[in-house]
C-alpha cells in the first residue's frame, strides 16, 4: 500500500538482525547456546520473556477478536497474563532449581527415565510447531496488507531472519534482541492508540461506543467458499440494505438468525434483485452491476412474532461489493452493541453452555501459560531460583502493562472500522485502523509503527520456538539418544544445523494455513501445554508419589486427547466433517481444557499409586534439589 | 556421621510444607476471583454493566483492573516465598552444620 510502513518493517528487521549480533559476540559454550550462560539478570530476562511471549496473537489477534466477540474475549488477555500467577505459584522456582537446559532434561532427571524423555521432546516439538504456524501467517498477512506482497514473502523474510539469527547466537544471541522487542512492541501498541483516540475522539471507551455502521460507497472484499465460514455476510435484521455486486459471484442464501424447531415456516423472501436469475438447487447467481436489496422478516412461532432475521449470504466465488443508498446502514456481520458489550455473547454462547465455555477457556489459558515448554526454557536462564520468582513478577507487569491497550484496539476498530467485520479480517485492525485517518501521512506513519511492532512479535516468539526446538533435536534428541557420547562442540554444530532445518520446516509449515485463524492456532498450542505440560510440571515438583509411568501416561492421555478434540472440532466448523454432535460435546469439544487437564492429572495419581514401586530410591534428594534454597547447598545444576 | 536420609526428609517436609501453604492461600484468593466473576456475570448483570466512566463495571474490571490484582497477588507471594527461604537457611545453618556433604553424593550432571 505505501512505503512508510515498509519502511519501518524493514527498521525493526534490521535492528533484530544487528542486535542479534552485537549479542552474539562472545557467545561461544553450549551453555551460551542454551541457557544464556544462566546469567541474564531480573530485568533483562522479565523483558526478554515478556519479548517472546508477546507474539501475532497478542499483537494483532487479541485485538480482532475483541473486536469481533467483544467482552468474551477479554478473557484471553487476562489468562495470558495471570497465567504467569500460576508458574510463579508453583513452578518457576522449582524448575529453576533444578538446573536443566531443556524440559525434557526435567522429565528424564526428576524420574531416572531416559525413555520419558522422549516423550516429553515429541510434546516441546508439538507445541512448538502448532505455535509457530500462527506467526507464519501474522508475517505473511501483515506483509500482504501493506505491500500487497504475496502471502509467502513476509513469511520468507521473518523465517529467514530469524533462521539467521538463532544459528549464530542461541539463546545468548537472541535474550538481548527479545528484551528489545517487547518495549518496541509496548511502544507500538500504546503510543499509535493515544494518538488515534485523540484523533477520532469518542468511542474509545466500550459503553460509550456507537453502533458500526457502513457509510454509502463502502466496498466489501468477500473471500470464496475455499475459505468458510468466512465466505458469510449475515445482514442485519433491524434495517434493510442495499449493495451492488462488483465481480460476477455465485451464492446461497439462509436465514441470519439460527432456526428453532418451534418455528412457523417462513414465507416472504429475505431479498431481491433487480436482474433476476434462476436459481439452481438453493444456488443464486449475480452478474457485475447487479443490485441487490435485502429485507428483514418476522420469524414466529404459532403466530406470535419471536424475533427479526435479515438474509445470510454465502458467496461461493471472490467478490466484491459496494454499499448503495443515501444513509448508513448497520456492518453486516457486526454483533449488536448489547451482544458486544456484555458477557455471554456470540463467542461463549454460541453451543449455549456460556458458563462451561467460559470456564474451559479459563482453565486453558491459565494451565496452558504454565504449560509451553519455550516459555518455560527461560526460567533456566535465571541465575536461581529467586531471581527466577523476581523474573515472573516483573513479567506480569511488564504484560499487564502490554495487554491492557489491545482490547481498547478492538473497541476503536469496531467504532471506526466496521468493514473488517464483513471482510472477515478483524485480525489486521491493529494494522489498517490507523489508515482511517485524515491525514494521510500521519496514518502511514502510525500504521509503519504498528506494523514494525507486529514484525517485532512474530520475530520474537519465531527466534523463542526455534531455540526451543532446536534445543530439542540438538541436546535432547541428538545429544543424549542418539549420541550421547557426543562432545559440547558437536552438540554446537548440531543445534545450528537443527535451527536451520526447524527454520526451513517452520516456513513450509506457515505456507498451509492460510485459511485458520491465529487466535485459533495459538489455542491449540494452550490446549494441549494446558494437559501435558502443566500436569507434569505441578505433580513433578510438588508430590514426590509421581512415577514415570503416571506422569508419560498423563501427558498422552491428557494432550493427545485434547489435539483430537480441538482438531475435529475444527473440521466440523470447516464442514470437511459432518457429524452431528449434541452441543454440549460439541462445546466440550472447542474447549476441551475443562475435563483434558483433570483427567491428565487424575491419570498421573491412579497409575502412580499402581506403580509405586518404580520410584526413584534418591527422591526424596530430587525433591530437595527442586525446593530447598540455594544456599543450603542441596540444588546443583542438572546440566553446567 | 549424622543420618543424612532422616534429616533430608525432615527437611524436605519443612520446606515443602511451609512453600505449598504460602502457594495454595495465594492460589485460592486467585481461584475465587477466576471462578467469581462468571458467576457475577451470570447473576448480577445489572451491577456488572453499569456504566463507569465510558466501561461497563464488568469491563473494567476485567479488562483494566485484573493486571494490578495480579501484580498484588504475585509480589505478596514472592515477599512470604523469600522470606520462607530466609527463614529455612538460617534455621539448618545454625541447628545443623549439614549442608555442604550432600552435593558429593548427588550424580548431577552428567
Amino acid at each position: 500500500m505505501s512505503l512508510i510502513p515498509f519502511a519501518f518493517v524493514v527498521l525493526i528487521t534490521i535492528a533484530t538482525i544487528g542486535i542479534g549480533v552485537i549479542a552474539t559476540r562472545g557467545a561461544k559454550t553450549a551453555s551460551d547456546f542454551f541457557v544464556a550462560g544462566r546469567s541474564v539478570g531480573v530485568m533483562m530476562n522479565a523483558s526478554a520473556i515478556s519479548g517472546e511471549y508477546l507474539s501475532a496473537a497478542s499483537f494483532m489477534g487479541i485485538a480482532g477478536l475483541v473486536m469481533k466477540s467483544g467482552y468474551d474475549a477479554l478473557w484471553y488477555p487476562v489468562g495470558y497474563a495471570a497465567g504467569y500467577l500460576f508458574l510463579l505459584l508453583f513452578i518457576a522456582g522449582p524448575l529453576r532449581r533444578f538446573g536443566a537446559y531443556t524440559i525434557p532434561d526435567f522429565a528424564q532427571g526428576r524420574f531416572d527415565s531416559p525413555t520419558f524423555r522422549k516423550v516429553a521432546v515429541t510434546f516441546v516439538l508439538f507445541i512448538g510447531f502448532f505455535y509457530t504456524m500462527p506467526q507464519m501467517k501474522g508475517a505473511g498477512v501483515t506483509m500482504s496488507s501493506i505491500l500487497n506482497w504475496p502471502y509467502w514473502a513476509g513469511i520468507a523474510v521473518v523465517g529467514t531472519v530469524i533462521t539467521f539469527n538463532v544459528a549464530i547466537g542461541g539463546m545468548k544471541g537472541i535474550t538481548l534482541v527479545q528484551a528489545f522487542q517487547y518495549w518496541a512492541k509496548l511502544f507500538a501498541i500504546s503510543i499509535p492508540f493515544f494518538v488515534l483516540a485523540a484523533v477520532l475522539g469518542g468511542g474509545a471507551t466500550p459503553a460509550n461506543a456507537p453502533s458500526p455502521m457502513l457509510k454509502p460507497g463502502t466496498k466489501l472484499k468477500i473471500k470464496g467458499e475455499a475459505a468458510a465460514p468466512a465466505n458469510a455476510l449475515s445482514f442485519p435484521s433491524s434495517t434493510g440494505v442495499t449493495f451492488r455486486v462488483l465481480t460476477p459471484t455465485r451464492f446461497k442464501v439462509s436465514d441470519a438468525r439460527k432456526a428453532e424447531p418451534a418455528d412457523d415456516p417462513g414465507s416472504a423472501p429475505l431479498w431481491s434483485a433487480d436482474v433476476s436469475s434462476p436459481a439452481e438447487g438453493g444456488v443464486s447467481r449475480a452478474e457485475a452491476g447487479t443490485i441487490i436489496t435485502t429485507s428483514p422478516q418476522d420469524r414466529t412461532q404459532g403466530g406470535q412474532v419471536v424475533a427479526k432475521t435479515g438474509p445470510k449470504f454465502e458467496f461461493l466465488d471472490p467478490t466484491e461489493i459496494e454499499v448503495i443508498g443515501s444513509e448508513p446502514v448497520p456492518a453486516p456481520n457486526a454483533p449488536s452493541n448489547e451482544k458486544w458489550l456484555n458477557p455471554y455473547g456470540p463467542m461463549t454462547s454460541k453451543h449455549g453452555y456460556p458458563l462451561l465455555y467460559t470456564y474451559s477457556l479459563i482453565i486453558a489459558l491459565v494451565c496452558g501459560t504454565a504449560g509451553l515448554p519455550h516459555i518455560l526454557v527461560r526460567f533456566y536462564t535465571n541465575p536461581d531460583g529467586r531471581a527466577a520468582k523476581k523474573t515472573t513478577l516483573f513479567v506480569m507487569v511488564m504484560l499487564g502493562a502490554f495487554y491492557v491497550f489491545t482490547p481498547l484496539w478492538g473497541t476503536l476498530g469496531r467504532a471506526f472500522m466496521p468493514q473488517l467485520y464483513a471482510n472477515n479480517s478483524t485480525d489486521a485492525v491493529v494494522i489498517r485502523l490507523p489508515m482511517m485517518l485524515e491525514n494521510p501521512l500521519l496514518g502511514q506513519i502510525l500504521s509503519g509503527i504498528t506494523s514494525a511492532g507486529a514484525f517485532a512479535a512474530f520475530m520474537s516468539t519465531f527466534s523463542g520456538l526455534l531455540v526451543s526446538m532446536s534445543g530439542a533435536f540438538a541436546h535432547d534428541i541428538y545429544g543424549r539418544i542418539l549420541r550421547p557420547e557426543s562432545s559440547p562442540q558437536q552438540r554446537l554444530v548440531a543445534f545450528k544445523v537443527a535451527a536451520i532445518g526447524v527454520g526451513i520446516v517452520s516456513m513450509l509449515l506457515g505456507l498451509l494455513v492460510e485459511q485458520f485463524d491465529i487466535a485459533t492456532m495459538v489455542g491449540w498450542a494452550f490446549a494441549i501445554g494446558a494437559a501435558s505440560y502443566f500436569p507434569l510440571l505441578l505433580l513433578g515438583a510438588w508430590w514426590r508419589g509421581l512415577t514415570k509411568y503416571g506422569a508419560a501416561l498423563g501427558m498422552l492421555l491428557g494432550g493427545l486427547l485434547s489435539v483430537t478434540a480441538i482438531v475435529m472440532s475444527m473440521l466440523l466448523d470447516k464442514k470437511v466433517l459432518t457429524m452431528d454432535f449434541p452441543p454440549l460435546v460439541r462445546s466440550l469439544m472447542e474447549q476441551p481444557a475443562i475435563w483434558a487437564v483433570p483427567l491428565s492429572l487424575l491419570t498421573m495419581y491412579v497409575v502412580s499409586k499402581a506403580t509405586a514401586k518404580s520410584l526413584p530410591s534418591d527422591v526424596t534428594s530430587k525433591m530437595l534439589r527442586l525446593h530447598a534454597p540455594e544456599e543450603l547447598g542441596l540444588s546443583k545444576n542438572y546440566v553446567d | 556421621m549424622r543420618d543424612d536420609a532422616v534429616g533430608d526428609e525432615a527437611l524436605l517436609q519443612r520446606v515443602m510444607k511451609r512453600q505449598a501453604a504460602l502457594s495454595l492461600k495465594v492460589a485460592a484468593v486467585f481461584v475465587l476471583l477466576l471462578l467469581g466473576l462468571p458467576l457475577a456475570n451470570l447473576y448480577l448483570p445489572r451491577l456488572g454493566a453499569s456504566n463507569v466512566g465510558g466501561f461497563t463495571l464488568t469491563w473494567l474490571f476485567l479488562g483494566v483492573l485484573f493486571y494490578p490484582i495480579t501484580w498484588v497477588l504475585s509480589s505478596v507471594f514472592v515477599k512470604n516465598s523469600n522470606c520462607i527461604e530466609s527463614e529455612l537457611v538460617a534455621e539448618n545453618t545454625s541447628s545443623s552444620l549439614s549442608s555442604t556433604s550432600h552435593l558429593g553424593n548427588e550424580e548431577g550432571a552428567k
